[in-house]
């Protein structure tokens, strides 16, 4: 086992790859995100029978830059009864925890430098698995503060329903993980990928190690609830375009806007990749452990995949329901679960 | 809780889905609807006053923008009045009957497309919304075959049509309704077992049989509270006591039945078009009174009565005698009827329309006091109004 590069043993190096791991995870983070727009565009076009984008660029490929040109040039309106300042904080307060979420999901395995293993992963927290939900619930205060300092009612009911659906959501989400604490007994991302990796209950050979195998319900609660928390299609009750306007975000303009779309994709992105991690081991498997990038991309573009394909097809949960289906279906399933596990944990 | 505080919220003109520029004064307690103010007339155009200074064949092209979305039924409750005022209606040919049958079911299930997709759409499933255009772009082809206009088809004359089929349609139509049943399986298989569809507009606009006769509702709406009346079975019109099919009637008074109510009517349609496509046989399709219907261009250029006859509709109009006259017509979203009242010049006195969408509207308070904002959306979507007819 080689030692673990840190600041103390080689401090220039420690800092370089710090400064290289944050600069090709945030640019891999940015043109995920970008072109998770043309793809959700093109994916649902092509389920409903027409081309998306295919004017900018070969088959629309430029269509986000053509986006984000357009937006960084329109007026930048701030609404004349608006309280300026949380109006001004509140998209990136959105923003920021979608990317800093990222920081803790490993890539792939340690790689020897130096004689010194890096792990491929900006930081690895002791306490990961908190360190996510922490900043999945801070992103909602972005919404509520748009809701709020935009002093228009549709935001404000946007930001109302934002508040109502984190608080139910976030406790079933945490209450599925738990189930997944109880059995690797540890809250670092980094070594739950390890202990998923290997074999199914380290005796049967053709299915990997993975929670989602141990842990379906869990697994199915938590894209569920990841859903609801990112507010993605059938709960984006936040910003419901034809109750709402556009809800929590009708006032905004602008590069202001933009960084509500981007953060809308940058959260998708984060919740793909924790469901990954957690539940589908992440860099590991199916393709050799040297290609764990490969391998955790290839994970995050297909739980993508099935959040745009949920977009095509459902319809929207009405508000109660919402609320109804997250107390009363969701939590009592995910303590049952939660005591289920903590059964067989003891009894095995 | 006394005193509870609500807050006001306009919902339009300018909303995404008010289907137009329908303004509602929602009177909100948290998400709750606590009352319900609709405001019209934002799309007024005065067509009912213009009439008043346009002959009888000028009004026509009038009526195409009442419902955009099934012109070919305004056109024939106008064209129906104006006969009526003539004593001509039993004059019309048969194959001006069997076409104007033919294109009326048309209309409605293109009508009924429209509904379906914006419901969807406001509901949240955006899919059925692009299938049900695809299909409806299908009508649309026809009507611009047939009358040279996507929407405005301005088609139907009184005393019979414009110009005859184009060559090769029967079979464009026949294929459509023989595909038509398999789309309808599709947006069904979307929508109908979903569960959350299900949710969404099961008990949801509830609107009860008294209530709905006590507020003039007609149409899919009226019929899908229990209520047995069609006015092509109950007062034929065009010859529609010929065809064979359902009238739909489901006693669920909710969303959830009138989204069954109308997808069975689109079938029903389908039966009806392929009827009247086997009844259609060669002939005349303008009525023989020289004085209303327009000559055929080489009588104009060939005979001296024809020229004559031209001359005179085009510069004075025809001149039906002094009287009033009522005919409502089973538009896709309910009865339009027209009243006119003739005081023998070549216009008519006053001119009233009765659009269904309008008095359906009034149900709409009566269906959303006290539900959430959400269903509001819903009830818009299933009375299926639409602003070109509410606002006229």
């Amino acid at each position: 086992m080689t030692e673990m590069l840190s600041l103390s043993n080689n401090m220039p190096l420690f800092l370089g790859m710090m400064l290289l791991k944050l600069v090709v995870v945030f640019v891999v983070v940015i043109l995920i995100v970008a072109y998770a727009t043309w793809c959700e565009r093109k994916i649902i076009g092509h389920m409903q029978t027409r081309l998306g984008p295919m004017r900018t660029g070969w088959h629309g490929l430029l269509q986000p830059i053509a986006d984000g040109v357009k937006l960084f040039f329109k007026e930048d309106i701030i609404p004349a009864k608006a309280n300026v300042i949380p109006f001004l904080l509140a998209p990136m307060m959105i923003l920021v925890p979608a990317f800093i979420t990222i920081a803790v999901v490993p890539f792939g395995p340690d790689v020897t430098i130096a004689g010194l293993a890096v792990p491929q992963q900006i930081t690895d927290l002791n306490i990961g698995i908190l360190y996510v939900l922490a900043f999945a619930g801070l992103g909602v205060y972005g919404i509520v503060l748009a809701g709020w300092s935009s002093n228009s009612k549709y935001s404000l009911l946007g930001g109302v329903r934002a508040t109502a659906q984190m608080i139910s959501y976030e406790l079933a989400a945490g209450l599925t993980i738990i189930a997944v604490f109880m059995l690797s007994e540890t809250l670092s991302l980094r070594e739950i990928v390890a202990i998923q990796s290997g074999p199914l209950w380290g005796s049967i050979p053709f299915l990997p190690n993975w929670y989602v195998f141990t842990q379906p319900l869990a697994f199915c609660l938590f894209i569920i609830t990841g859903l609801a928390e990112i507010n993605r299609t059938p709960f984006d009750m936040p910003e419901a375009e034809s109750e709402l306007v556009s809800g929590f975000c009708t006032e905004y303009s602008s590069m202001k806007y933009a960084l509500f779309f981007m953060a809308e994709y940058a959260n998708m992105v984060v919740i793909a990749a924790i469901a990954a991690t957690l539940f589908l081991g992440g860099w590991y498997g199916p393709l050799p452990s040297s290609l764990g990038f490969a391998n955790i991309l290839m994970k995050i573009f297909a739980i993508m995949f099935f959040c745009i394909w949920l977009r095509a097809t459902l319809p929207r949960v009405r508000y109660d329901q919402l609320m109804r289906m997250g107390w009363k279906v969701l939590i009592p399933l995910a303590l049952i679960n939660v005591a289920v596990t903590a059964i067989v944990v003891v009894l095995t | 809780m006394a005193n509870v505080e609500t807050m006001t919220i306009n919902m339009g003109p300018q909303h995404p889905s008010t289907h137009g520029v329908l303004q509602l004064v929602l009177e909100l307690d948290g998400e709750t609807v606590v009352k319900a103010t609709p405001h019209v007339g934002f799309l007024h155009r005065g067509i009912e006053k213009l009439s008043e200074h346009r002959t009888y064949h000028q009004i026509l092209p009038l009526t195409d923008r009442l419902d955009y979305l099934a012109p070919m039924h305004n056109n024939l409750g106008y064209v129906l009045a104006v006969e009526k005022l003539l004593g001509l209606t039993d004059a019309i040919p048969e194959r001006a009957q069997v076409v104007r049958v033919l294109l009326a079911e048309l209309t409605r299930i293109k009508s009924h497309l429209v509904w379906l997709a914006c419901h969807a759409l406001d509901i949240g499933a955006m899919t059925v919304f692009i299938y049900c255009f695809r299909e409806r772009e299908h009508v649309m082809d026809m009507y611009e075959k047939i009358s040279g206009a996507r929407m405005t088809s301005n088609y139907f004359r009184v005393g019979g049509l414009s110009a005859d089929l184009p060559v090769g349609i029967e079979q464009e139509m026949r294929d459509f309704v023989n595909d038509m049943p398999k789309h309808i399986e599709t947006y069904e298989g979307l929508l109908t077992g979903n569960i959350i569809w299900q949710k969404r507009i099961k008990d949801v606009g509830v609107i009860s049989a008294e209530d709905a006769i006590d507020l003039g509702v007609t149409g899919p709406c009226l019929r899908s509270s229990g209520v047995d009346w069609d006015l092509r079975r109950d007062q034929p019109y065009s010859g529609y006591e010929n065809y064979d099919f359902k009238v739909i009637v489901d006693d669920g008074c909710d969303t959830w039945a009138r989204y069954h109510a109308r997808l069975n009517e689109m079938r029903e349609s389908c039966k009806i078009v392929h009827q009247a496509l086997d009844k259609l046989k060669p002939g005349p399709i303008l009525a023989d009174a020289p004085k209303v219907c327009l000559p055929p261009k080489q009588d104009v250029v060939n005979s001296i009565e024809g020229l004559i006859h031209q001359f005179k509709i085009i510069t004075e109009g025809f001149k039906p005698e002094e009287g009033e006259i009522y005919v409502g017509v089973e538009n896709p979203k309910g009865e339009v009827g027209f009243y006119i009242n003739s005081d023998g010049s070549a216009c008519p006195k006053r001119m009233k329309i009765r659009s269904a969408s309008f008095v359906n509207l009034q149900a709409l308070p009566k269906m959303c006091e006290g539900s959430l904002i959400a269903d509001v959306v819903a009830v818009i979507g299933t009375l299926d109004i639409v602003l070109g007819e509410i606002d006229r």
